[in-house]
């Protein structure tokens, strides 16, 4: 390979800059919370909100909620396609891509119009908030199974697990499950971060949740809204992080087409 | 892959009546559709339900009479077409600077001949960067270029360069875009460093044999083969930032009227102060995604020619 250019630094240094100067920047505005010196004085303030823990709860409780319902519906779907309604796949593939094509905020337009009022009144129940979650979460939890599916020989261990008397259930939850650990936890990893920042959902359905609460405290307060920022950067930089750290070598996962938020 | 986990040998209480033996691989049965239903009807319950009152809405005047005046008043209202001009100026702007610099900074690291650590380093960073949007990313970036910011402040105290002077303000059309930019560019180097790496060194050398110089290269084996990548990932970009919703909000709240953004303000009342009017903007959003989707899955598939 030839040497380094000139271009090649100044481009990469470019991208360097645009990466960290507004991490830097929000990390450096919220310490200076007290006049003339940095403390750590905004984070205190932040975290001694009692509002603060209850949207902080609520989106934990919605980001579960979120999991578990994603992976009920996509991992069965995704296993039988694979192993037995490969036709079904152009259909299932195109219903995960779905949320690319009805942004958050249209679909959200569209539940309210269809659920909001009688006969079939949802909104006040969290349904519309984590049914929208669990849409988002679709591409990024089909596309997780699918590639771990695909490394494993899913047809030959479902054929030795049956032919040792294992029922559907059994081959499932014993034998399939186990070997599709990491495809799994980087699903839910990623569903984990999308959840607990999610806003467009939260706000227009009127559901309490850390993004919504980020963006209130923004309106009214200054550098605490930034220290709300690092604290989210870093449940995004740990969900990710777990996520590389769990597929090493399997590149370019987060590549993909999802819903715009 | 071993058998870490041994199943269970005596038969499972559902399972009894069906012996494995009877159940071979290519049949299908009732009990298969079972498997997949709860997907489908979730998916109809909550997507395609969803979309089609959206549709059919669109073209219900007062009274649920059919009427195509939802539509007309699309093209005809000032305001909505300003919406309308306003997201896509800012996806199409947001797409292309994207997809550029994506481009120059992948090629940097694939190509450009770094130490392999910057590369793994970016690859981390993308993968972060583009799953950070919405309300911190707002605030980070009021961090950075708002009035109290660092690089405001950095620039005026020791360059005396006031970025505001010029009547500039970050809560406008470019500020917002170079907010946008934040995770657009990393969604195209994720996708371009392995498009990148797929480009076989054969070709090049083939290439050099028939006395082509690096323009030659470029020009006619490179670029022609990773130009579907390219668009596609555009494509990706524009709907990207065009169903952006949090971000803005947050970043401007209603200062720039984006077709989101109007969206969002009919969801909590009519402000356009006709229902059906809604309806039919949600639609065009759809039907603008919709073409967007089409153009991408197209790109794919002469992308997968020469690469993977």
């Amino acid at each position: 390979m030839r040497r380094a250019s000139v271009w090649a630094w100044f481009w990469f240094l470019l991208g360097f800059l645009y990466f960290f100067l507004p991490l830097f920047s929000t990390f450096e505005f919220s310490l200076r919370m007290l006049k003339g010196r940095y403390t750590f004085e905004a984070y205190r303030v932040a975290f001694t909100d009692p509002a603060f823990f209850r949207n902080f709860g609520y989106s934990l409780i919605w980001s579960v909620l979120t999991i578990a319902i994603s992976l009920a519906l996509v991992v069965p779907t995704a296993y039988w396609v694979h192993l037995r309604m490969p036709r079904l796949r152009p259909l299932v593939e195109f219903i995960t891509l779905m949320p690319f094509v009805v942004p958050a905020v249209v679909l959200t337009f569209g539940l309210i119009r269809l659920y909001g009022s009688p006969p079939i009144l949802l909104t006040p129940t969290p349904i519309l908030l984590v049914a929208g979650y669990v849409v988002l979460s679709l591409p990024y939890m089909f596309r997780a199974v699918d590639t771990g599916l695909r490394s494993i020989d899913v047809r030959t261990l479902t054929e030795a697990a049956q032919s040792l008397g294992a029922s559907g259930f059994v081959t499932l939850t014993r034998v399939i499950f186990p070997n599709l650990r990491v495809a799994l936890l980087s699903g839910i990893f990623l569903t984990f971060a999308i959840v607990m920042g999610e806003f467009t959902f939260a706000s227009l359905l009127y559901w309490p949740a850390f993004g919504p609460y980020m963006e209130e405290i923004g309106a009214m307060r200054a550098y605490t809204p930034q220290a709300l920022s690092v604290v989210s950067f870093a449940l995004t930089w740990f969900s990710i992080g777990v996520i590389q750290w769990l597929g090493r070598g399997v590149s370019g996962q987060q590549a993909q087409i999802a819903g715009a938020r | 892959m071993g058998f870490e986990h041994p199943v269970r040998l005596e038969p499972h209480p559902m399972d009894q009546g069906d012996a494995p033996s009877a159940r071979p691989p290519g049949r299908r049965s009732w009990w298969g559709w079972l498997v997949v239903a709860p997907f489908f009807l979730f998916a109809i319950l909550f997507l395609f339900l969803p979309s089609t009152s959206i549709f059919i809405r669109s073209f219900q005047g007062r009274g649920d009479v059919f009427t195509l005046d939802n539509i007309k008043a699309i093209f005809t209202t000032r305001d909505i077409l300003n919406a309308y001009k306003l997201s896509l100026s800012i996806s199409v702007v947001t797409a292309m600077g994207g997809a550029l610099f994506g481009f120059l900074l992948a090629y940097a690291v694939i190509l450009g001949g770094l130490p392999r650590v910057f590369r793994s380093f970016l690859m981390t960073f993308s993968g972060v960067a583009s799953n950070f949007a919405g309300v911190p990313l707002a605030f980070a970036f009021v961090a950075t270029m708002g009035n109290a910011g660092l690089v405001t402040r950095l620039l005026e105290n020791n360059l005396g360069i006031d970025i505001h002077a010029g009547g500039f303000t970050i809560y406008s059309f470019w500020g917002l875009s170079i907010v946008y930019m934040y995770f657009q560019f990393p969604l195209m180097v994720l996708i371009m460093a392995p498009a990148l790496d797929g480009l076989k060194r054969e070709w090049r050398e083939a290439c050099e044999n028939l006395g082509g110089s690096s323009y030659h290269y470029w020009r006619h084996v490179a670029l022609p083969i990773l130009s579907p990548v390219l668009l596609g990932t555009a494509i990706l970009l524009f709907g990207n930032a065009f169903g952006a919703y949090a971000t803005a909000y947050a970043f401007t709240g209603s200062f720039l009227n984006l077709v989101t953004i109007v969206i969002g303000a009919q969801i909590q009342g009519d402000v356009l102060y006709n229902p059906g009017l809604g309806n039919a903007m949600a639609l065009g959003m759809i039907v603008i995604m919709s073409f967007s989707m089409v153009g991408y899955i197209w790109s794919q598939r002469r992308a997968a020619r020469w690469l993977r």
